[in-house]
């Protein structure tokens, strides 16, 4: 046998756990619940509107020098900060009542542009407040229907009990991340949002793997309690768990030190996504079916020997 | 004996890859600077023209790598960008008037794969640079506007029918038509319902007569604003040089207009955001044509030129503002002859009938004016842009005007629709304003992609030593289905017309890469598990791969679903990065599981094996 991360020859407890992590689960969600409603969230331009500039000075810039040109150009609430690298400026300019608002960008760059001749415009974005407002209520539509579709499929697919444990795991899952995302107060723009609903993905990828073999062990195994069968389970599917994770975790490295600022909070997202993700497919998901009272009979075969073996193996 | 594949599924196998691979060609070679040339309202391009080019540029001494026509255009491929902006200058100079000029990167496609429709994968705006605006109509003022032009109408023809009332006005969206008798109010709501059928009549009190439009007719409004608007938009946007602008509706008021690879987006802005506008005008009769174009412009005059370039001295008052018109179409006259048929707006209509009241016989001059794009270009390298204003039309006043009057004196049919394209392109029915702006600087977009490269090649690499080490020699065959999985994406996104690849959309790759192979880890450690249980190398093989098919099918489903609804809420980058994650799972599922088996098979299926290298 070659390489193996872990050569496990007797099953690990893992459900002996499950009263810790059920404890740790609950700390981090209060714990994200207060820090959502306490610090909030650090939304991004694409929710709140208002106009970002992202300008590029050679030389590397000056903030301060940049913040007093920028108030003696009338805007003295500009919020002037580095993006990625010292050279690079990031100016966020807050909605206002006295001006166009899609002019600010181009009056930003104009009066930055006048005092250094070298800085170089890198790109505007400016977002009305109405389709910020009408994002936020689609972004969070989609998670709910995300949540429900994937509720049903897993519900036909398996067994009411694991629809409601993967649930719980992937809703565990995105407080979570949403949490840290508000304690360490990180940027929430559209590409977060699309991180998230990867997360859901991926951790959902990991849940059905883990239910997959209980399922079957419950079906295979004569002797053992549900605990015993989840764990024998889980033993099974941790290598495979851990490797995915791995390769995973290898991609979003790279993505996070190489892929550039724009899409930094996309990779932290997605990175503290996996590490949850994985967690909670071990103790959330399953340990919500054993909660639930999930039993052999419960997943004998009903009709059809095992779902997908009508299907011709490719 | 176990593991043999069918010979059939081999082709497949192969063929599909080579299918997505041949597909993803086009995007080794690079790109060419071009100069593209196409047709404008009133002239096509012709292959004739490419010798008349030709000579131009080298009379011009200008070099270029060739030149081609191609669907309805030219492109004059020249080697930098310096080469570019010189020739498009040189090119702009002659055609500039007849034809669009504009720069454009031309794929490097080779002719053999460019005749098989293969093209690269189209570059969002964040990777390419460029703009992006939505903007969003402004349906209260539409609405408003075409009440005031069915106030009018009503007054007239209640007037026509000599049904007396005393008076119309506006409420919020409906109108208010008050009676001094209820027999009279019968009668006209008898007639309206009759003869007025894009308004819904009903009685507000005995005297009161509530007029709304249906919801049909209102739906109507608001789809003619905006298609009105994104004519306009077109038209300006043709203005502005741009290679491949793209201007749609989206949602139901709103207008999204891309610009890649546009320079001076602060002009860009202000020419889509400006109004185009008409203006009547009386031809100032008195004034000295020959000195005014001399230079000697009378005081209360302005020296106009119509279309075909002859001067015109114009009283310096506007008669009536475009912004009036609601509708114009044209037609035939009674003799024959084309007609423009125009409606204007309540205060419009007053306007007109107070302009006109005096001037029956008099010549009234139909001006357009319009934003261009001029070859000059200011001290930071903008390009300036000129208000031009045009004569499309003199026309003899007949009688008194209303708010519904036409314009004859049309040389021809053609000329006549033209006129009312104009006239209907050049009066925003409703303003437009900007609610979403996203400008990406080109040397922001060509960082972007080394970006996304470099992040793509280490994700990649990493992933492939990892699985070497862990897998052996079934590592190998993982990592050979892994790279034929990327090739497969780009491949196939190369062949989708409508996806472009945004920065999100290499991330998703690089996150595709890295949960490809979860199909491969499941089937190898099923393959293992099944070897400590005892089985035979063939049999663990075997039942690997079929054991672990129903996981993965569950997994890469559910992780389908997320993207589909990524997909369906997200718009730009968004949907780019829920297009590459589902292009991804299914060619994943093609590669971990399809050709890693024929590999498999291919290389220890069939004959004894003692030990398996995983």
């Amino acid at each position: 046998m070659a390489f193996q991360i872990l050569k496990l020859k007797d099953t690990v407890s893992f459900m002996k756990l499950r009263i810790p992590a059920l404890f740790l689960s609950t700390f981090l969600i209060l714990g994200s619940i207060t820090s959502l409603a306490v610090n909030q969230l650090n939304w991004g331009l694409d929710f709140t509107g208002g106009t970002v500039i992202q300008m590029n000075y050679p030389q590397g810039a000056d903030l301060e020098k940049v913040r007093l040109e920028l108030s003696e150009a009338g805007f003295e609430n500009a919020v002037v900060q580095n993006f990625g690298s010292s050279q690079e400026v990031l100016i966020r300019v807050a909605p206002r009542e006295d001006l166009a608002q899609e002019k600010i960008g181009d009056m930003v760059v104009e009066a930055l542009q006048a005092k250094s001749a070298d800085a170089e415009k890198q790109r505007i974005e400016f977002v009305g407040p109405n389709v910020g407002e009408e994002l936020t209520e689609q972004g969070g539509l989609a998670m709910l229907v995300a949540l429900i579709c994937i509720l049903i499929y897993v519900a036909m697919r398996f067994e009411w009990r694991f629809a409601l444990g993967s649930v719980a795991a992937l809703a565990h899952d995105v407080l979570i991340t949403l949490g840290l995302f508000s304690v360490l107060q990180l940027e929430f723009d559209l590409t977060v949002l699309a991180a998230l609903l990867a997360v859901i993905g991926y951790s959902l990828n990991d849940t059905i793997v883990v239910s997959d073999r209980i399922r079957e062990n419950f079906r295979k195994v004569r002797k053992g309690t549900p605990e015993e069968i989840i764990n024998i389970s889980l033993t099974q599917t941790l290598n495979r768990t851990i490797v995915t994770s791995l390769t995973t975790i290898l991609v979003l490295l790279a993505l996070f030190f190489k892929g550039g600022a724009l899409i930094h909070g996309f990779a932290t997202a997605l990175l503290m996504g996996v590490f949850i993700g994985t967690y909670s497919s071990v103790y959330i998901a399953s340990a919500v079916a054993l909660a639930l009272g999930i039993s052999k009979e419960d997943l004998m075969p009903t009709e059809v020997e095992k779902e997908g073996e009508d299907l011709e193996p490719l | 004996m176990l593991n043999k594949t069918p010979l059939w599924k081999y082709f497949t196998v192969i063929g599909m890859i080579l299918l997505c691979g041949l597909y993803a060609l086009p995007n080794l070679y690079g790109e060419d600077f071009a100069i593209q040339i196409s047709s404008s309202r009133d002239t096509t391009v012709s292959a004739e023209m490419v010798a008349d080019i030709t000579s131009h540029l080298e009379s011009a001494n200008i070099s270029f790598r060739r030149i081609e026509f191609k669907d309805e255009r030219i492109l004059v491929r020249v080697n930098d960008s310096d080469t570019q902006l010189i020739a498009r200058r040189s090119l702009d100079d002659v055609y500039g008037d007849d034809y669009f000029v504009a720069m454009n990167l031309a794929p490097d496609t080779p002719e053999w794969l460019a005749n098989l429709g293969a093209t690269p994968m189209k570059l969002g705006l964040d990777l390419r640079g460029g703009v992006h605006f939505l903007m969003e109509v402004d349906m209260k003022t539409a609405i408003e506007k075409s009440l005031d032009g069915a106030k009018s109408d009503l007054e007239n023809r209640l007037r026509e029918e000599k049904l007396r009332y005393r008076g119309i006005r506006v409420v919020g969206d409906d109108l208010e038509i008050t009676f001094r008798a209820a027999d009279v109010l019968e009668s006209a709501q008898f007639y309206l319902r009759n003869n007025y059928g894009e308004m819904a009549f009903t009685e507000k009190d005995d005297l009161t007569l509530r007029a709304s439009y249906t919801p049909q007719r209102l739906s109507e409004l608001r789809d003619y604003a905006v298609k009105q608007n994104i004519t306009i938009i077109r038209n300006r946007v043709n203005q502005l040089g741009v290679a491949e602008p793209l201007v749609q509706k989206q949602g139901q008021e709103r207008i999204v207009v891309q610009l890649p690879g546009i320079q001076d987006t602060a002009k860009a802005k202000e020419i889509l955001n400006a109004t185009a506008t008409l203006e009547f005008r009386l031809v100032d009769l008195d004034g000295d044509l020959a000195s005014a174009v001399r230079g000697r412009v009378p005081p209360r005059s302005k020296l106009l030129y119509t279309r075909d370039g002859r001067p015109q001295l114009l009283k310096k008052d506007i008669m009536l503002e475009g912004s009036h018109i609601v509708d114009a179409n044209s037609s035939m006259d009674e003799n024959g002859f084309p007609q423009v048929n125009i409606d204007l707006d309540g205060k419009g209509g007053s306007l007109m009938s107070k302009g006109t009241k005096d001037n029956v016989g008099k010549p009234m001059a139909t001006v357009f004016i319009e934003y261009e794009a001029t070859d000059k270009e200011d001290t930071e390298g903008n390009t300036i842009f000129e208000k031009k204003e045009e004569i499309i039309n003199v026309a003899t006043i007949q009688a008194q005007l209303g708010s519904s009057f036409r314009i004859t004196g049309i040389d021809s049919v053609t000329e006549a629709r033209d006129l009312s394209l104009l006239l209907r392109a050049g009066a925003l029915i409703a303003p437009i304003q900007i609610v979403e702006e996203r400008t990406v600087g080109p040397s922001l977009g060509k960082e972007n992609i080394e970006l996304g490269q470099t992040a793509i090649l280490y994700g990649l690499i990493a992933v492939l030593i990892f699985m070497l080490i862990y897998y052996r020699a079934f590592g190998v065959v993982a990592n050979i289905a892994l790279m034929i999985n990327v090739i497969m994406i780009v491949g196939i996104m190369s062949m989708m017309p409508g996806a472009a690849l945004s920065l999100p959309g290499m991330a998703g790759i690089v996150l595709t890469v890295g949960m490809a192979v979860d199909a491969n880890v499941l089937i190898f450690e099923r393959i293992r598990e099944e070897l400590r249980e005892g089985r035979s190398p063939q049999q663990a093989i075997h039942h690997g791969y079929d054991n672990a098919f129903s996981t993965i099918l569950d997994a890469n489903i559910t992780t389908f679903i997320a993207g589909l609804i990524l997909f369906a809420i997200g718009t730009g980058p968004i949907k780019g990065f829920s297009i590459t994650l589902m292009i991804g799972i299914i060619t994943s599922m093609f590669t971990a599981i399809l050709v890693t088996r024929v590999l498999v098979n291919a290389v220890w299926g069939g004959r004894r094996v003692e030990k398996l290298a995983i």
